[in-house]
C-alpha cells in the first residue's frame, strides 16, 4: 500500500515538473522569437517563408501578432499544451510530424551510448579503482585526460578515417544499407553494424569521466569503516567488493551521469551530423543552413523533454542503488 | 608567492602551463609566420602534407592548413577566454546574490540554475546563434550564456559557508553596506576556486566553440579549427589532413588548459582537491 502510494507521489511530482519544464521553455522560445532581429512572423516562418507576404500575413492572422504580447503568450502556451510547435514553411510539415518521425533514431543512439557508457565506464573504472597505482591505474588516468580533451565530432571522423577509409570494417555513415533484401536478424545486425562508431564516439568522453569517478569513488568507499567492519566479520574479499563496495561507490557515478544527460543529448546532434544518422542531429544540421527557426525551436523543446526522462531514469536508479534510501523507504 | 611555487612542483600542472605557452606563442606570431590571410589559396586543392611548402597540406581549395591553424588559435583562445569570463561574470552574480541573500531569492535562481543545468546546452548554443546570426559577440555571449551554472553554484556554496564567518559579521556590526562587504570580504575569500573553475570553463568553451563552427554556425570572416574540420569531413576518404591536424590542435588546447586548470586546483585548494581524488 505504502508503495503504491509513494509512487503515485513520484508520477504526480513528475508530471508536475514535466509541465513546468515544458511551460518554461514554451515562455523562453516566446521570448527569443520576439527578441530576434527582424519580425517574429518573419522569424516563425524562417528563411524560405519570409518572402511571401501571403504567408506572414496569415501568420499573423493566427498568432495574433497585433494583439498585446501576454494574450499572443497565452495563445502560444496553449498550443505547446496541445501538441502544436509550429509549421516549417521550408519542408512544408507540422515541426512535431518531422521531429517524431526522427527522435527514434536519436533515441536509439543515445540510450545506447548512454548505458555503455555508464557499464562500461563503471566496469573499468572500478578495475581501475581496485588496483590504484598500478601501470594500468596509469595507462587509464592519461586516456580519459585525453578524452576529456578530444572533440566528439573529431573523435567520429577519426573512427571513420581508421575503420571505414583505412582498414574498410564497418560503413563510414548512415542508419542502414539500402537496396539490399535482408531478413530481420539481417537488418538488426546491418543496424547494429551502422551503430557502433557512433555510439562509441558519443559515448567515449562519458566513459571517461565515469570511470575516473568510479575510481575515486571506489578508493574513497574502500577507506571507510562499514568495509572495515566487513573484512572483521570475515567476509570473503569478492563479496566485499561486490555487496558493500560497488554498491555504495556507484552512488556519485548515477548523480553526474543524471547530470550530464543534457550535455549527452547535444552531443548526439553533433555525431548524427558527422555519421549522417537519420535522427534529430540531421534536422538540426538542415534547420540550421536553411534558418527553419521553427524546427529549432521545437527541437530544443522536445529534447530538453528527453532530458528530464533521462533525469528520471537515474533518479529511480539512485533509488534502487543508495543504501540509506532503501532503508529510508522501507 | 608560494602558491607559484607549490605550482612549479606540480608536474602535470607546469606540463599544461608549458604547453599552454607553446598555444600561445602559436597564436601571437600566426601574423608575422603566415602573413597572408588564411582564407588566400597559395597552392594546388589536396595539396599533401610537405609539399609547395605547406607543412601540413593544402585544403579543398589550396588553402594552407598550417595557416588556418595558427590563425585560428587567435580564434579558438580568444573566444574561449572571452565566453569562460562572461560566464564567471554570470555565474559570479547570480551566485552571489543567490548565497548572501538566501531565502526566496535563492529558491528562484537555484531553480534558474536547475534549469539551464537540464536543458541540452549545446542545442540552446545552436538556437540562440542562429537566431542572432552568428558573430564573435553573439558567439561569445551564447558560450557565457550557457556556461555559467556552474560558476553560480560554487559561488553560491562559499558564499553561505563565508557569509557566517566572524569576519563578516563584524563587517556588518560597524554598519559596512552589502556592496562593500560581498565586493570586499566575501568575493576576494571565495576567487581561488572559481578561479579554477573558471579556467577550466576556458576549456569547455572552446570545445563549445569547434562544435559550433564544426556545425556551421562559427563567425563567416574567422578562420577556425571547427569550421576547418567541418571543412574537410567531406573529403576526408581523399584529404585526411584537411580534418585531422585542426583536431589536434583542439586537442593540444583543451588538454593543456584542463593540466593547468587542475594543477591550478590542487596548489589553490589543497583541501578540496584530496578530497576529490
Amino acid at each position: 500500500m505504502k508503495g503504491a502510494a509513494a509512487f503515485g507521489l513520484a508520477a504526480a511530482t513528475l508530471l508536475v515538473r514535466l509541465v513546468a519544464v515544458i511551460l518554461l521553455i514554451a515562455t523562453f522560445n516566446f521570448i527569443l522569437v520576439r527578441a530576434a532581429p527582424g519580425d517574429p512572423a518573419q522569424v516563425m516562418a524562417g528563411q524560405s517563408g519570409a518572402s511571401d507576404p501571403k504567408i506572414l500575413a496569415d501568420l499573423r492572422q493566427e498568432y495574433g501578432l497585433d494583439k498585446p504580447y501576454i494574450v499572443q503568450l497565452g495563445t502560444h502556451l496553449a498550443r505547446v499544451m496541445t501538441f502544436d510547435l509550429g509549421y516549417s514553411y521550408r519542408q512544408r510539415q507540422p515541426v512535431l510530424t518531422l521531429i517524431g518521425e526522427r527522435l527514434p533514431a536519436t533515441l536509439l543512439l543515445t540510450l545506447t551510448a548512454f548505458v555503455l557508457a555508464l557499464v562500461v565506464g563503471t566496469t573499468l573504472g572500478a578495475a581501475a579503482g581496485l588496483a590504484a597505482g598500478s601501470v594500468v591505474d596509469t595507462i587509464f588516468t592519461v586516456l580519459s585526460l585525453l578524452l576529456y580533451a578530444t572533440p566528439v565530432f573529431w573523435l567520429g571522423l577519426m573512427l571513420v578515417l581508421v575503420f571505414s577509409v583505412t582498414l574498410g570494417w564497418l560503413p563510414p555513415f548512415g542508419y542502414e544499407t539500402i537496396n539490399v533484401q535482408m531478413t530481420p536478424f539481417q537488418k538488426v545486425l546491418d543496424i547494429g553494424r551502422h551503430m557502433i562508431m557512433p555510439v562509441i564516439s558519443l559515448a567515449a568522453i562519458y566513459l571517461a569521466i565515469y570511470a575516473r569517478l568510479m575510481r575515486s569513488s571506489i578508493i574513497e568507499v574502500s577507506h571507510q569503516d562499514f568495509i572495515k567492519t566487513a573484512r572483521a566479520k570475515g567476509l570473503a574479499g569478492p563479496q566485499i567488493v561486490v555487496g558493500h563496495m560497488l554498491r555504495n561507490a556507484l552512488v556519485p557515478v548515477v548523480t553526474v551521469a543524471g547530470m550530464q544527460a543534457g550535455a549527452l543529448v547535444g552531443g548526439a546532434v553533433v555525431i548524427e551530423t558527422v555519421f549522417a544518422w537519420p535522427g534529430l542531429g540531421r534536422l538540426t544540421f538542415d534547420a540550421v543552413l536553411q534558418r527553419d527557426y521553427p524546427v529549432l525551436l521545437g527541437i530544443f523543446l522536445i529534447l530538453s523533454v528527453v532530458v528530464i526522462f533521462l533525469n528520471l531514469a537515474t533518479d529511480l536508479v539512485y533509488r534502487l542503488i543508495d543504501p540509506r534510501m532503501t532503508t529510508g523507504a522501507a | 608567492m608560494d602558491a607559484v611555487r607549490a605550482f612549479m612542483r606540480h608536474p602535470s600542472g607546469m606540463a599544461g602551463l608549458l604547453m599552454l605557452i607553446a598555444v600561445l606563442i602559436v597564436a601571437i606570431s600566426a601574423p608575422f609566420v603566415f602573413p597572408e590571410s588564411p582564407w588566400e589559396m597559395i597552392g594546388a586543392p589536396f595539396t599533401p602534407p610537405g609539399e609547395d611548402g605547406m607543412w601540413l597540406g593544402g585544403d579543398t581549395l589550396g588553402r594552407d592548413v598550417a595557416a588556418g591553424i595558427a590563425h585560428g588559435a587567435r580564434v579558438s583562445l580568444m573566444i574561449g577566454i572571452a565566453s569562460a569570463l562572461a560566464a564567471v561574470v554570470i555565474g559570479v552574480l547570480v551566485g552571489a546574490v543567490s548565497g548572501y541573500f538566501g531565502g526566496k531569492t535563492d529558491m528562484v535562481l537555484m531553480r534558474l540554475t536547475e534549469l539551464f543545468q537540464t536543458v541540452p546546452a549545446f542545442i540552446l548554443a545552436i538556437l540562440l546563434v542562429a537566431i542572432f546570426n552568428p558573430s564573435l559577440t553573439t558567439i561569445i555571449l551564447t558560450i557565457g550564456a550557457v556556461s555559467w551554472p556552474q560558476v553560480a553554484r560554487l559561488t553560491r556554496a562559499e558564499f553561505l559557508r563565508l557569509r557566517s564567518r566572524e569576519f563578516v559579521e563584524a563587517s556588518l556590526c560597524q554598519g559596512e553596506s552589502t556592496a562593500r562587504i560581498v565586493l570586499g570580504h566575501i568575493l576576494p575569500n571565495a576567487m581561488s576556486p572559481i578561479l579554477v573553475v573558471g579556467s577550466l570553463t576556458v576549456a569547455t568553451a572552446i570545445l563549445l566553440e569547434s562544435a559550433l563552427s564544426f556545425m556551421g554556425l562559427g563567425d563567416p570572416n574567422l578562420m577556425s579549427w571547427g569550421f576547418m574540420i567541418g571543412a574537410g569531413r567531406t573529403v576526408i576518404r581523399t584529404a585526411w589532413w584537411v580534418s585531422v591536424f585542426p583536431g589536434v590542435a583542439i586537442l593540444i588546447t583543451v588538454l593543456a588548459i584542463n593540466l593547468f586548470g587542475e594543477g591550478l586546483s590542487d596548489t589553490l585548494n589543497p583541501r578540496v582537491s584530496r578530497r576529490r581524488a
